[in-house]
């Protein structure tokens, strides 16, 4: 190992401690943060499978979280999905953060988990293609939540799931340029509106 | 062996705080030739390190969502993982509290420059007619000062720090000396468009941003980014802008991490220093001065004088008139969103601009008999805005669903929302207030904070005429309006809690009578001589202009006056 003067482990707890309390005494320096996001990266090429160790989720859960993560934003023709963007390794720190995520989250997969063996006596992750598809359709919209009270916590879970997922793709620099921003640089002047119809006119 | 004993170095001011208020005096005085001690509570600032304008969220360990997505909870807007280390809603070890059935949120900050490296730039002048509030409706009370007193340090400060706008010649929101404004951005045009349709004034913002280069500071490279402070400081914070010119004068010292604990006082009465927390030893300190300006933003203010306790002043410093702590006042707040589809057609386009809005809509119902008392302004800003957390959730909870239509959804949407947020003058009441938590101390052993709040009728009120005309806008404009408030509960209509809005002013507020006021016209205290204060604290009444650069006009002109009291032996 190069002879880095302050460990990972060091960074993460100046970060953990930094927006926690807020004080500009804990303040996370942007070096730090640049050194800790490009540890994290590290850690993640050097392990040997490419694998992330979940720092909240059990196994199980991690696995099916993925799974969920790359329903809601596959890999399409003009981008990849939340998985390549890093969406479930987001989710998990924060989760790792949050107690109440911890139990929307952790719960919301527990829930789902008791919804499929009511139904198909087994696992989310195990069920066939075509009934997680069944699953996902029914917690996917508020509507059937008004229709099958049942189905309302899976509803607050995947609508909460969604969000943070979209939260993970769209802060991704995959998920950034498949909407073509084309901002933060230095300009010396700014154009302002393009010529577009009912817009600039 | 004899010990050498030196008589402690006695300043001619010194000066608690560094943000607005306090740096503006640091200049001025400093230059008038005084010299000054500044006790700053927190660390000094390294633009270079601290301020992230061209980071990529992805460059963030939680990508502005900070740790355990707390920049994702209501009320917490500000992207803290992106900002200036400005400070923050809670503090460690630095608590405050609120009184039963009170909703109070205090944005602090601890760092040389204070709030000013974060603030959003809204320039904007009061009006004429703000300093006569009780003339014109009875409610509240008029300041000791006319427009006419201020005017000429308005016209200093935006020569000084630069800001662009456009004369307009509209009684609510006075022209100032300008820079030109940027073009308008494709959310802007629509938005222009719909209030010209329906009769609301929408006009070129007012902002604290360079568009020219200004005293060695380059116009801005248009990043979209001030929020996160300028490492070319082409907008105002005072740690770039007041603060250097102070040191360079050579009669500037400034003592980070000290914690300002009370005020030192005489026995003839007059103020002789201040006594601090050294934080890095934890050990009390003391400085000497022979006047003392406080500026250390309105509640601290006030906290610090109704801390300095003695025989002289049982009821804290400055507080014969009990007026201390009263008169606590933050703007009335109320967001809303709208979705635009037209905007799906804009193509890719560099929209950063400047941080922050090019056109606003100042208060246009001047003119008119309203449900509620003075008036707000509006501030609106959305389009092809650098991607980051919370960007989609409405587009979620729209359009629901999942998987690849979700993700076209997404891509087509993105752009098309605008966001506007009013802003408008509360009334004092008699219950909100501030004052000191008799059973709390914070970790340096001072007592902390207790705030009282409550929004009267008026800004409700208020608060409802905002959310329909955000409605009225938005579809004159063919959009949809997709915020739904209540006219119920704990924020009817979306009124923001007390302080989330981060104007707090009003706690030490100036009058001519000194029965019922803390200060005279020139921030100095009625009952302490040499005693001033030139943050926010000092406000009679809190318009619907964002206070900073009132702040900085009053600190301008409290400095002068000081300078020419110190010159004629008066202080």
């Amino acid at each position: 190992m190069p002879s880095n003067s302050i460990s990972r482990r060091d960074v993460l707890r100046t970060l953990a401690m930094g927006a926690v309390g807020g004080s500009v005494l804990h303040v996370i320096p942007l070096a730090a943060a640049e050194q800790a996001h490009r540890m994290v990266k590290q850690e993640k090429t050097q392990s040997p499978s490419g694998a992330y160790k979940p720092k909240f989720f059990p196994a199980h859960q991690y696995a099916t979280l993925r799974v969920l993560c790359d329903r809601i934003i596959p890999a399409d023709d003009h981008s990849g999905g939340a998985i390549q963007a890093g969406a479930p390794e987001f989710i998990d720190l924060l989760t790792s953060e949050n107690k109440e995520y911890q139990v929307d989250l952790g719960g919301g997969l527990m829930w789902l988990d008791g919804f499929c063996s009511d139904r198909f006596d087994t696992t989310y992750l195990k069920c066939s293609a075509e009934q997680q598809k069944q699953v996902l359709d029914l917690i996917a919209y508020r509507k059937n939540a008004q229709d099958d009270p049942g189905l309302s916590q899976g509803v607050e879970f995947f609508a909460f799931l969604r969000k943070l997922t979209t939260d993970g793709f769209y802060t991704s620099e995959i998920g950034i340029s498949d909407l073509q921003y084309e901002g933060n640089t230095f300009l010396r002047e700014f154009s302002g509106c393009p010529p577009v119809p009912e817009v600039s006119d | 062996m004899a010990q050498v004993v030196r008589s402690p170095r006695v300043y001619d001011v010194c000066i608690v705080g560094s943000g607005a208020g306090g740096g503006t005096a640091a200049k001025i005085l400093t230059e008038g030739g005084l010299n000054v001690v500044m006790l700053e509570a927190g660390p000094p600032l390294d633009p270079m390190v601290d301020f992230k304008e061209h980071v990529w969220p992805y460059e963030l360990p939680h990508r502005g969502a900070g740790v355990g997505g707390n920049a994702l909870k209501p009320g917490n807007g500000l992207e803290e993982e992106f900002l200036a280390p400005t400070g923050a809603w809670t503090i460690e070890g630095e608590p405050y509290t609120a009184a039963p059935g009170s909703n109070f949120r205090w944005f602090r900050s601890r760092i040389v420059g204070g709030r000013t490296n974060h603030w959003g730039r809204i320039a904007l002048r009061f009006a004429p007619v703000d300093f006569r509030s009780k003339t014109r409706d009875g409610l509240g009370d008029d300041w000791p000062i006319t427009y006419d007193d201020v005017a000429p340090y308005y016209d200093k400060v935006e020569s000084y720090i630069g800001v662009f706008g456009t004369k307009e010649n509209i009684p609510s929101a006075p022209d100032g000396v300008f820079q030109p404004p940027p073009k308008m951005r494709c959310s802007e045009t629509v938005i222009k468009k719909a209030c010209d349709k329906i009769g609301v004034i929408c006009i070129p913002s007012r902002m604290a941003i360079l568009t020219k280069p200004l005293n060695g500071r380059p116009a801005c490279h248009y990043c979209g980014q001030c929020g996160r402070g300028c490492r070319l400081a082409s907008n105002f914070s005072s740690s770039q802008v007041m603060i250097p010119p102070a040191q360079k004068t050579g009669r500037l010292t400034l003592i980070t991490g000290a914690m300002a604990r009370e005020v030192l006082i005489g026995k003839d009465g007059k103020a002789t220093g201040v006594s601090y927390i050294d934080k890095a030893s934890r050990s009390e300190k003391r400085v000497h001065a022979k006047s003392v300006m406080l500026a250390a933003s309105a509640c601290e203010s006030a906290r610090l004088l109704l801390n300095s306790k003695s025989t002289l002043f049982p009821d804290g410093l400055a507080n014969s008139s009990g007026a201390v702590g009263r008169y606590l006042m933050d703007s009335v707040g109320s967001d809303g969103i709208g979705y635009f589809p037209q905007m799906a057609k804009v193509p890719p386009h560099n929209h950063d601009g400047v941080g922050g809005m090019h056109m606003y809509m100042p208060w246009w119902k001047f003119d008119r008999k309203n449900d509620f008392p003075r008036g707000y302004h509006i501030e609106f800003g959305g389009g092809r805005e650098m991607p980051g957390v919370g960007m989609f959730h409405e587009t979620c909870d729209l359009f629901e669903g999942y998987g690849a239509k979700l993700k076209q959804t997404c891509r087509s949407e993105y752009g098309s929302y605008i966001g506007f947020a009013g802003r408008g003058e509360m009334i004092p009441n008699n219950d909100s207030y501030c004052d000191i938590d008799p059973y709390t101390v914070d970790q340096w052993g001072i007592p902390v904070l207790r705030f009282h709040f409550r929004w009267s009728d008026y800004e409700i009120k208020m608060a409802k005429d905002m959310q329909e005309t955000f409605r009225g806008i938005v579809e004159a404009a063919g959009g949809t309006y997709v915020t739904r408030t209540c006219p119920d509960g704990d924020n009817p209509f979306g009124i923001a809690d007390g302080g989330v809005i981060i104007h707090e002013i009003g706690t030490a507020r100036m009058g001519s009578d000194p029965k019922t006021s803390v200060l005279n016209g020139f921030c100095q205290a009625h009952d302490v001589k040499n005693l001033f204060v030139t943050d926010g604290a000092g406000f009679v009444s809190n318009p619907d202009k964002n206070p900073t650069l009132t702040i900085m006009a009053l600190s301008w002109r409290a400095s002068e006056y000081l300078v020419e009291q110190a010159k004629q032996g008066s202080i």
